[in-house]
């Protein structure tokens, strides 16, 4: 390590090799499973509970994130039986926005912060960054990693940063964003996942959605792994959320049966599990809604915001 | 969460039942036997029934050829060789094996699930590996049909005459094609029979055989138990004997041909150590394990019944695989999301169960995973023990059924001798991170299939077979065309 910070946790750097070919076929079988009718609209209902709802453009208004919100609450008219997200995600200077309009609500507010989505500032920025947003009421940041310090093999500055970032968090939820598409290897992806859970992530979160590729089912099945053995030898459990690359309900339903066979049913809640997603929920309602009446709807009758 | 009340229970969300659909076609209340391009009853009238396995219901009946049935597919054969087939040229025999090929295409569904319900093996499997797998045997080997002087370069290799083959019950449709295929691309003819449990698919082929136009006799299939297999080896009128199945009746038919000139092929028996070294991918060599032990029930001759595991990864090993196996889901074949389906009979049942037992009672330690199984039916719940010494009957013989065998090891030398120590010699397996460790193990491992981080990949275009008494002879790549030719 050729950090001149001081860590403060011992780092565990031990390689755990990960074969892609055989992380592929794991991903293609997991995949044959059928889920139909019944476990079809649980499974939808219960992805939906998890969806952290992200709005993360320049163009981003209070109004928008406004119309977002209420997404949040209501996320169908006219049905009752759907659960809320489980949160919006939002920049910094929209969290008191997002707060008050979903005051009441158990839907959490979530923050990117640490110069998302490149994460090229000073720790010192970083750092401004996160209190900024804790102080403006955010239940939980998501920060991104230092990816050129850790492409160098500077592992002790990432966990360094990550530690730091955590303190700057007080209570609120910590998410690591590994931004998995520019680690090159899936060798390279546990190796992040290993040093985020290491130095404090509540969660780790595959993408910023702002490269691509994004949440691969390769990525997330390495990701769920990792946090499986970080489980296994420390009995703490660490949440997961891929974001980006989630298109479709399927792929949606997916993710759900990777969580559920690699870390089983203790993991299937908000609070170890959430997808990052903007658009995904109306294709599930889209589904929700063909399991309810029997046909599919146009797209024009499911609210855009 | 810190502020609000997120739910932090888990939940209990699973799988509703996924049948595929049995109503796409419709079986026959009985079939005969297929000589000279004909369905025709057993000269004795006599019949017998063919079961599903996962609920013990008849699917059909099945004509029992006796020694006259064998005689006369032997004759029809040999006709259709002496006449037709042995006269042909390469490029038009290709034809008809191109054109059987894409029949098995077009009726995969179908065979896939005939396959399910005959044998009990889940129809992802049927589906996505046997059927695929059985096609694509014969559009590789109808590829070589017109190609042999280029398999056997200076040499001119010509036909043998008449093949009898006799395939066993764990890849019915796949081992049709493993035999037939080869021997029609070079230019022989066929008497096949297949095993009296698993019949249908055999007869199914029977059928696409005809829809191809295939000259009659070319493909004869005759159906019964164990005797009309030895009418058939001892048959004077064979040219070639090709048998897969237990090492015991393959001494017995190698005794048979004692002092014939009749060539003969072996596929037997095995008992595969899976090796892994702790520097593997772990998860991924868990995912091996279970590949090499519980595909098709564990009734997979070169299934990756020995699991050999360097002693410092060993507990890690076996707390994942006893977590993943607890994800495996046993029951109806048909079921889209069953990973291990029904024992193929209850004679092979009552075997396995024999087995569990002795394992107990040899001291062995075991664990079963406590999925729910069907009332009815042959089941059983994906097992290992551990505790097992080299010299535990569970260790040394083949048990055909989803229960692995684990033992530790400490150096590549000791994992080497270990994987060694049985007469079989089929196939083996390395998990590990290093190239030159993969190397030396495989050089190390006298079998004849050893896969490298992964398990029970099979390509036509790659030979199979095995050592000691696991057989002779290979199937499948250059290797598997020589026994079906004569080289001058």
């Amino acid at each position: 390590m050729s950090s001149s910070l001081v860590v403060s946790t011992k780092l565990d750097l031990q390689a755990h090799p990960v074969d892609e070919v055989g992380i592929r076929e794991r991903v293609a079988r997991l995949a044959t499973r059928s889920i139909k009718k019944a476990s079809k609209v649980e499974g939808l209902k219960l992805a939906l509970s998890m969806v952290d709802l992200t709005t993360l453009e320049g163009a981003d208004t209070p109004g928008k994130v406004r119309q977002l919100c209420t997404k949040a609450i209501h996320l169908h008219s006219g049905r009752k039986d759907l659960p809320m997200v489980a949160a919006v995600c939002v920049y910094p200077t929209m969290v008191r926005i997002a707060r008050e309009a979903l005051q009441g609500t158990p839907i959490q507010v979530a923050a990117v912060a640490t110069a998302f989505p490149s994460g090229m500032n000073p720790l010192a920025v970083k750092l401004e960054d996160t209190r900024y947003a804790v102080a403006e009421g955010a239940h939980e940041i998501d920060m991104v990693i230092s990816r050129g310090d850790f492409l160098r093999g500077d592992y002790g500055r990432v966990a360094n940063e990550i530690e730091q970032v955590k303190e700057a968090c007080g209570k609120a939820h910590l998410k690591v964003i590994l931004e998995t598409g520019e680690l090159g290897t899936l060798d390279r992806v546990r190796l992040a996942s290993d040093i985020a859970m290491q130095s404090g992530a509540d969660f780790i979160k595959t993408s910023t959605g702002k490269i691509q590729p994004a949440a691969t089912p390769e990525v997330v099945l390495v990701m769920l792994q990792a946090i499986s053995d970080f489980y296994r030898k420390t009995g703490k459990r660490i949440g997961m959320k891929p974001a980006g690359g989630i298109a479709n309900a399927k792929a949606a339903l997916n993710v759900l049966i990777m969580v559920r066979e690699v870390l089983g049913p203790a993991w299937l809640t908000p609070s170890l599990f959430r997808i990052g997603a903007s658009k995904l929920p109306n294709d599930m309602l889209m589904q929700l809604e063909k399991e309810r009446t029997g046909v599919y709807q146009g797209l024009d009758y499911f609210s855009n915001d | 969460m810190t502020e609000t009340n997120i739910s932090t229970k888990g939940s209990d969300w699973g799988y509703a039942p996924a049948p595929e659909s049995a109503d796409h076609f419709k079986l026959k209340e009985k079939y005969g036997l297929f000589i000279g391009g004909k369905f025709v009853p057993a000269g004795s009238g006599k019949q017998f029934a063919t079961t599903n396995p996962a609920n013990e219901k008849t699917l059909a009946q099945i004509a029992d050829a006796g020694e006259k049935d064998v005689d006369k597919a032997v004759k029809a054969a040999r006709t259709a060789y002496e006449k037709v087939w042995r006269k042909m040229s390469g490029r038009e025999r290709g034809k008809y094996l191109y054109r059987i090929a894409r029949i098995i295409q077009e009726r995969a569904r179908e065979l896939a699930v005939v396959e399910s319900m005959d044998g009990g093996k889940p129809i992802r499997e049927s589906r996505d590996v046997d059927i695929p797998l059985a096609a694509a045997h014969f559009f590789y080997h109808a590829g070589w049909a017109d190609k042999l002087a280029y398999a056997f370069p200076g040499k001119s290799a010509g036909p043998i005459g008449v093949a009898g083959q006799i395939i066993p019950w764990n890849f019915p449709l796949l081992m049709v094609a493993w035999k037939v295929a080869p021997a029609l691309a070079c230019g022989n003819t066929v008497v096949l029979k297949p095993a009296e449990t698993t019949p249908l698919t055999a007869l199914l082929f029977a059928e696409i055989c005809q829809e191809a136009g295939l000259p009659d006799g070319v493909f004869n299939c005759i159906t019964g138990a164990g005797s009309t297999g030895a009418a058939l080896v001892k048959h004077p009128g064979l040219d070639k004997v090709a048998f897969t199945g237990s090492t015991e009746v393959g001494k017995a038919i190698q005794k048979s041909l004692a002092g014939r000139s009749t060539k003969l092929t072996l596929e037997l028996g095995g008992k595969a150590a899976n090796i892994i070294f702790e520097d593997a991918a772990i998860d991924q060599a868990v995912e091996g394990i279970i590949n090499g032990i519980f595909f098709n029930q564990g009734h997979v001759c070169c299934a990756g019944s020995r699991l050999l595991v360097q002693e410092s990864v060993e507990q890690e090993v076996v707390e994942k695989l006893k977590a993943r196996m607890e994800h495996l889901i046993v029951g109806d074949p048909l079921d889209k999301n069953t990973d291990i389906g029904a024992i193929n009979s209850k004679a092979q049942y009552e075997r396995i169960r024999d087995y569990l037992k002795v394992g107990q009672d040899e001291g062995a330690e075991l664990f079963q995973t406590k999925c729910p199984v069907p009332e009815k039916g042959y089941w059983v719940r994906p097992s290992f023990f551990t505790k097992v010494a080299q010299s535990h009957r569970i260790v040394q013989e083949e048990i055909f059924g989803p229960v692995l065998a684990i033992q530790s090891f400490r150096t590549l030398d000791e994992a080497l001798e270990k994987a060694n120590n049985t007469p079989y010699g089929l196939s083996g397996g390395v998990w590990t991170d290093k190239g030159a460790k993969i190397f030396k193990v495989t050089r190390g491992i006298k079998a004849g299939v050893i896969w490298a981080n992964t398990f029970n990949k099979f390509d036509p275009s790659s030979p199979f077979g095995g050592y000691k008494e696991s057989g002779y002879g290979r199937e499948g790549g250059r290797h598997g065309l020589r026994p079906y030719v004569e080289l001058s």
